[in-house]
């Protein structure tokens, strides 16, 4: 598989080594581009990231250099450390239910909507997936107020007590901030995952149905497990969504009440442009990177072994 | 098939009531922007006298000419180039498969689990540096650099399927290296060419964080950048704020329902291959 055509050409004359070193160097020249655009603004940064996280630095000043000294005061002070633990509550409403919920979805859509219907479903759930996240947030930003539609609803079906600022609200923003994710990204995966039905081979689902399988029986018998390596990336994009959250958050609560809803890249955006905290900020840049493949490693690890 | 028709009824109520949760927040933005400005609206309701407008009125104090030329002019400038660079090195890594091609995968797939957040402060100081601070190059620049990832290991799926044969025969005839990826492979590659540009235009167009910290003036970012701005001045005008953010929807639901095929392909193959 791996042997490089050049080697197998008809052509082969004395001077071929030559040729053949040409050749590589040639090639090399067409990753160039890419590869150095990738090293100055990607590979660069991420490691000037690591730098940073061991120094102290206002941005302007000499830097000084603090070992991991930004690493504990990311664990020490509770606000850092709890955005951690806030965008792993993220995850269950990014991710979990997104794809819990689009299994179910995806595979109703398989029994009931077939054709045209189909179609249309899938567009308009994918719509929220297409918009851009800082126009999801202010959409939700007023939909969740006092005067916005939810309240609305709850009052015109006579729970009016039950209403409140749903972003202001300490124990409900962080909820409030997760169904505009599970809204954004339920159409990603049901779309995905019923994509993956439809290309299960239908015998087996027929043969189920002739032996009278209810949707409950054939969803856990046959959906789930033929899916697995789907699921495995339905959850693997929404986790890092969830992990990396900002732009929704910026934009419907920028991290508030207090900081109910701050997540690592809300802290990382305000302890270096507004507190000038570059070693703290890059440290919880660098532990979100870490975090993030830690997550995600198992996952591609259990959902691929079959593929391998 | 053996499906009763009450759940056929069932599943169908229940996708159709899935449908209307997801359109009603459009419903919702569109209909309170139809409220007198400065107004706070009674939620969902369709106002007496619809203020059509709004819309006249947010796209003048938007600036939206000004915002829709920088973002076009962004995603111009970005997605040829993003392109270009990418298919070459995918060309290198999965059709000349070069001395090293398996490490630069590497390094390149690397580069697909890194969060924006974990290199915007370097990205910062790095442009300042530079000189490119607070110019649309502060975000041209570096969005080519995060989409190669993504890009070279799309098109390297498409090269590893190219029967190197057609290289061969083209190398016979004294074709050089890059005639052979002018002339022959990259007209070969439309297919996937054409869904990874969109997919990178909607980015591009959608980028919010490169555009906060990068670029100061709003008239300089990328929609979605500029539509935060807007959101920092009307906060309190929801009725204005709203008809904004329907304008600033309109050209990507357009390009949305006219590439949906595409544009639905793309992204779940992206992610599956991802």
């Amino acid at each position: 598989m791996r042997t490089r055509g050049i080697i197998m050409a008809p052509s082969l004359k004395p001077n071929s080594r030559r040729a053949i070193r040409r050749e590589s160097v040639v090639g090399w020249m067409f990753a160039v581009p890419a590869l150095a655009m990738y090293g100055l603004f990607v590979l660069l940064p991420f490691l000037m990231s690591v730098q940073y996280s061991f120094f102290r630095w206002d941005g302007i000043g000499a830097m000084k250099w603090v070992g991991f000294r930004n690493y504990e005061t990311v664990f020490e002070v509770p606000v850092l450390f709890e955005s951690i633990i806030n965008a792993f509550k993220l995850v269950g409403f990014f991710s979990i239910i997104p794809v819990a919920l689009g299994l179910v979805v995806a595979s109703v859509m398989h029994r009931v909507a077939a054709g045209r219907f189909g179609g249309v479903a899938r567009t308009v759930l994918f719509l929220p997936q297409i918009i851009p996240l800082v126009a999801a947030g202010i959409i939700w930003g007023w939909i969740l107020a006092l005067p916005g539609l939810i309240n609305e609803i709850l009052r015109s079906i006579g729970l009016g007590s039950w209403t409140k600022a749903w972003l202001g609200d300490f124990d409900w923003a962080l909820p409030a901030v997760g169904m505009i994710g599970i809204w954004v990204l339920l159409g990603f995966c049901t779309v995905l995952l019923a994509t993956a039905i439809a290309k299960i081979d239908p015998g087996l689902f027929e043969s189920a149905r002739i032996d009278g399988s209810n949707w409950l029986q054939e969803f856990f018998s046959i959906t789930v497990p033929l899916l697995r390596q789907e699921i495995g990336v339905c959850l693997t994009v929404t986790i890092i969504a969830a992990l990396s959250a900002f732009d929704i958050v910026y934009v419907s609560t920028g991290g508030g009440p207090g900081n109910a809803t701050a997540v690592p890249g809300i802290q990382i955006y305000i302890l270096a442009f507004t507190e000038q905290r570059i070693g703290p900020a890059s440290a919880l840049a660098v532990l979100l990177m870490v975090l993030v493949i830690l997550v995600i490693l198992p996952i591609q690890r259990l959902t691929r072994e079959d593929a391998s | 098939m053996k499906i009763s028709q009450k759940e056929i009824l069932t599943g169908r109520v229940l996708l159709i009531g899935l449908m209307f949760g997801t359109l009603l927040p459009f419903i919702s933005i569109f209909t309170t922007a139809l409220f007198p400005s400065n107004t706070i609206p009674t939620g969902f309701g369709w106002p007496e006298q619809p203020q059509w407008g709004n819309f006249v009125e947010a796209f003048q104090v938007s600036n939206m000419m000004a915002l829709l030329t920088s973002s076009s002019f962004i995603v111009l400038a970005v997605v040829p180039v993003a392109l270009l660079i990418s298919t070459m090195a995918a060309f290198a890594i999965g059709q000349l498969r070069i001395p090293g091609s398996g490490f630069l995968l590497v390094l390149f797939v690397f580069g697909l689990t890194l969060p924006f957040g974990g290199i915007i402060v370097p990205l910062y100081y790095l442009e300042r540096f530079m000189g490119i601070y607070n110019t649309r190059l502060a975000i041209v620049l570096p969005l080519i650099a995060l989409y190669m990832p993504f890009a070279v290991f799309w098109m390297r799926a498409h090269f590893v399927g190219v029967s190197p044969e057609i290289s061969e025969a083209a190398k016979v005839d004294g074709a050089s290296t890059w005639q052979l990826f002018w002339g022959i492979h990259l007209p070969l590659a439309r297919a996937p060419l054409a869904s990874l540009g969109i997919l990178m235009a909607v980015w591009t167009w959608n980028q919010f964080l490169l555009a906060l910290v990068l670029v100061e003036d709003p008239a300089q970012r990328t929609m979605a950048g500029a539509l935060g701005a807007f959101q920092g001045h009307y906060a309190t005008n929801v009725p204005l704020l709203c008809a904004g953010t329907v304008l600033i929807l309109i050209p990507t639901l357009v390009v949305f329902v006219v590439f949906q095929r595409q544009i639905i392909a793309a992204l779940l193959q992206g992610a599956v291959k991802g």
